[in-house]
C-alpha cells in the first residue's frame, strides 16, 4: 500500500494536475493583483497609499480624495491598467498559440506580421465609417488578421512556416508592407479623429476607453475559453502533425479553429492599442522555461503573467520619461528584441 | 478473423505510384512483419493502415469499417503507430510524452486519473523508460527516445500496434526485449501487430506471417517460411544472401553475402 502511493507520488511529480493549475493560475493572479495595485500609486501625479485607503474607511479620519485624485486614480489609471491587462493576455495566449502550431519558439502575432495586418483591418475600418458598430473596427481588425495568415502560409511553401527564416524573412516583408500601408492610409485619410501613426505602428494604451476595454475583454475572454478546450490536442500538435493524428487529434479542423481565435484575441488587441511587439514572444518561453510545455497550465499562465508583463512595461512607459509618456511598444521592443536574439542563438525552445 | 482488411490500395505522391493493388488481412491476433528495399513503400502503407494517408486506390477496412471515415480519436483507441524518430521543437519530459498515449482516452477538458497513471507507468516498466522519467526528451539517445515512443503507444492500450522500423536505433538488448515484450503481448492480450522492419532476421523468428514488399507491391506474403527463401530475398533486395535454419528456433536466418547476386552466379 505504502509502496503503491509512493510509486504514484513520483509519476505525478511534475505531471499537469487540476489541483497544479489551480495552484500556479492562484499565485500568478496574486502577482497580478500586486502589480497592478502598486502601478496604481505609480505615476506623475504623486498619490499616497495610505491616503487613499484611509479615505475608503471614513472611521480612520483620513480626509476623502480630493475629486483631482479620484479623477487620476479612477478615470485615468485603473482603466488604463484593466486595458494594459487585457491585451498583454490577450498578445501572450495568442503568441503561444502560434508558437505551439508552427512549432516555433519565434512565432508572435507581432514577429508573423499578424498584428500589422490587424492594425490595417482598424485603419480601414475607422476610414470606412465601422466606429458606429459596436464590433465594427476588431471585426475587420481580425478580417485584416486572418487575411494576413493566408498571405504568410501562401508566401511560404507547406510547412517552411516551421522554419525560423522563412518565418522571420515572412514576417519582415508583411510588417515592412503593412508599415507601409498603416502610414499610406493615415496620411491620405487625414481624418482628424484618427490616431496618429505612431499610435498604431508603436501601441499606446493611454486612449482605452470603458467600451473599448468591454469590448476586448469580451473577445479575450471567448477567445481564450475556446482555445483553452484544445489545451490537449496543443500539446499533441506540438509533437508533429502526424504524431498527433496516430494519437487522436483531428489535426485539421483543431489547427483551424486555434488559428481563428488566435487571430480573433490579436485582432481584439490590436484594434484598440496599436502594434505592442514582443509580448507574445516572451511571455509564453519564458513561461515553458519556468512551468514546462503542457498546455493545460501554461496557456493560463501565459494569460496571467502576460497581464502582468504589459501593466509594468506601461507603467514604466508612463513614469520613465515623466512627465513626457512613451509608447509602450517601444518598451517592449526593448526588451523584446535582445530576447528575439537571444533565442535565435540559443536554436531551441 | 480478419480484423484490418487492405483492399486493391494505391498511393502515389506525385506521378509515380508507390503502392500498388495491395491487398491482404491482417489477422486478429497475428504478428505480421513487412519487409524490403528501401523505397518499397513500407513506410506508406502504415501510413495508409492507420488512415493518415488517404489511398488514391482502394480502401482499409477495420473491423467492416472504412479508416478513413472513422474519427481520429476512436481510431486511436484501437491502433497504435510506434513511428520512426522524430525531432522534438518543445522541451516535454519523457513522462509527459507517454501520458499523451492517454489522450484518445480522455474528453477534452479531462486530466489524467489515477487509472491513467497506473497504465503509463507499467507501459514506461515494460519499455525499460521509468528510470528516465523525468528526464528531457531532448537529453535521451536515439535508443532510449525510440523506447519511450513505443511505452507512448502501449499507453494507447491498443487492439492493433503499427510499428514503423522502430529497431533502427534500438542495441541488440532491446531489440529482443521489446520483441518479446511485443510478443508477450500478443499471446497474452492479442495484441494484433503489424511491424516494417529492415532486420529481416527478427521478422523472420518473432513474426506469424511475413509480407515482402517489392516496388510498391506484393511480392510474396506467408509464413517466414514460404517467404525468407534465397531466390525471393536475393531478387528482391538485389543482393545475395545464404538462407538456413536457425539452430534454436528452427526459422529462417538470412546471412549476407559478399559482392552481388550475379557475380555468386559467376563463382
Amino acid at each position: 500500500m505504502y509502496r503503491g502511493t509512493k510509486r504514484r507520488r513520483a509519476i505525478e511529480k511534475g505531471i499537469i494536475t487540476p489541483r497544479k493549475v489551480a495552484g500556479k493560475t492562484l499565485l500568478l493572479a496574486i502577482i497580478l493583483t500586486t502589480v497592478s495595485f502598486c502601478s496604481l500609486f505609480l505615476g506623475t501625479a504623486a498619490i499616497n497609499i495610505t491616503h487613499v485607503l484611509g479615505s475608503l474607511m471614513p472611521s480612520t479620519g483620513f480626509p476623502p480624495l480630493s475629486p483631482a485624485e479620484e479623477a487620476i486614480l479612477f478615470s485615468l489609471r485603473l482603466p488604463r491598467i484593466v486595458f494594459a491587462g487585457i491585451v498583454g493576455a490577450g498578445l501572450a495566449t495568442a503568441g503561444a498559440v502560434f508558437q505551439a502550431l508552427l512549432r516555433n519558439p519565434l512565432a508572435d502575432p507581432y514577429v508573423l506580421g499578424l498584428s500589422g495586418g490587424a492594425a490595417v483591418g482598424a485603419i480601414i475600418g475607422i476610414i470606412l465609417g465601422a466606429g458606429a458598430f459596436t464590433f465594427g473596427v476588431p471585426l475587420l481588425a481580425f478580417v485584416g488578421a486572418v487575411l494576413t495568415l493566408a498571405m504568410l502560409f501562401g508566401i511560404s511553401s507547406r510547412g517552411s512556416l516551421l522554419e525560423s527564416n522563412t518565418l522571420i524573412l515572412s514576417g519582415v516583408i508583411v510588417n515592412a508592407f503593412f508599415s507601409a500601408a498603416i502610414m499610406f492610409l493615415i496620411s491620405l485619410s487625414g481624418l482628424s479623429e484618427l490616431r496618429n501613426v505612431l499610435f498604431w505602428l508603436m501601441g499606446d494604451l493611454s486612449l482605452a476607453g470603458k467600451s473599448d476595454i468591454a469590448i476586448s475583454g469580451l473577445f479575450l475572454l471567448v477567445g481564450f475559453l475556446f482555445i483553452y478546450r484544445e489545451a490537449r490536442s496543443l500539446n499533441l500538435i506540438v509533437m508533429g502533425e502526424q504524431t498527433a493524428l496516430f494519437l487522436g487529434v483531428d489535426v485539421e479542423k483543431t489547427k483551424l479553429r486555434l488559428l481563428i481565435f488566435a487571430s480573433l484575441i490579436t485582432a481584439a488587441a490590436v484594434s484598440i492599442s496599436g502594434i505592442i511587439g514582443f509580448v507574445g514572444l516572451m511571455v509564453p518561453h519564458l513561461i515553458r522555461m519556468i512551468l514546462g510545455s503542457d498546455h493545460r497550465l501554461t496557456l493560463p499562465s501565459a494569460a496571467l503573467f502576460g497581464a502582468s508583463f504589459l501593466i509594468v512595461a506601461d507603467t514604466v512607459a508612463r513614469t520613465a520619461a515623466a512627465p513626457l509618456e512613451l509608447p509602450v511598444g517601444a518598451v517592449t521592443a526593448i526588451c523584446g528584441a535582445p530576447y528575439f536574439v537571444y533565442l535565435l542563438r540559443k536554436k531551441e525552445i | 478473423m480478419a480484423l484490418l482488411q487492405v483492399r486493391d490500395v494505391g498511393f502515389r505522391y506525385a506521378a509515380a505510384w508507390v503502392l500498388r493493388g495491395i491487398s491482404f488481412d491482417l489477422m486478429a491476433g497475428e504478428m505480421l512483419g513487412i519487409i524490403g528495399p528501401n523505397g518499397s513503400g513500407k513506410t506508406t502503407l502504415i501510413k495508409i493502415m492507420d488512415g493518415v494517408l488517404l489511398p488514391e486506390e482502394g480502401r482499409v477496412l477495420l473491423d467492416g469499417a472504412d479508416v478513413t471515415r472513422m474519427k481520429r480519436g476512436e481510431l486511436a483507441r484501437i491502433v497504435a503507430v510506434v513511428p520512426q524518430d522524430q525531432p522534438l521543437v518543445f522541451p516535454f519530459r519523457v513522462r509527459e510524452i507517454v501520458l499523451m498515449g492517454r489522450y484518445p482516452h480522455l474528453r477534452r477538458l479531462q486530466f489524467e486519473t489515477e487509472a491513467d497513471y497506473e497504465i503509463v507507468k507499467e507501459a514506461m516498466v515494460a519499455t525499460d523508460t521509468w528510470e528516465l522519467a523525468g528526464r528531457r526528451m531532448g537529453e535521451l539517445s536515439g535508443g532510449e527516445r525510440q523506447r519511450v515512443w513505443i511505452a507512448r503507444a502501449l499507453a494507447q492500450q491498443p487492439r492493433i500496434m503499427l510499428l514503423d522500423e522502430f529497431t533502427a536505433f534500438l542495441d541488440i538488448r532491446h531489440q529482443v526485449a521489446f520483441f518479446d515484450l511485443v510478443r508477450r503481448l500478443n499471446a497474452e492480450r492479442g495484441l494484433t501487430v503489424a511491424a516494417v522492419t529492415h532486420d529481416i532476421n527478427l521478422a523472420s523468428q518473432y513474426s506469424d506471417r511475413v509480407c515482402l514488399l517489392s516496388q510498391g507491391k506484393i511480392h510474396r506474403l506467408g509464413t517466414p517460411r514460404e517467404v525468407i527463401r534465397e531466390e525471393d530475398i536475393g531478387e528482391v533486395y538485389q543482393t545475395g544472401v545464404l538462407v538456413d535454419d536457425n539452430p534454436r528456433t528452427g526459422t529462417p536466418r538470412i546471412t549476407l553475402l559478399k559482392g552481388s547476386p550475379s557475380e555468386e552466379g559467376s563463382r
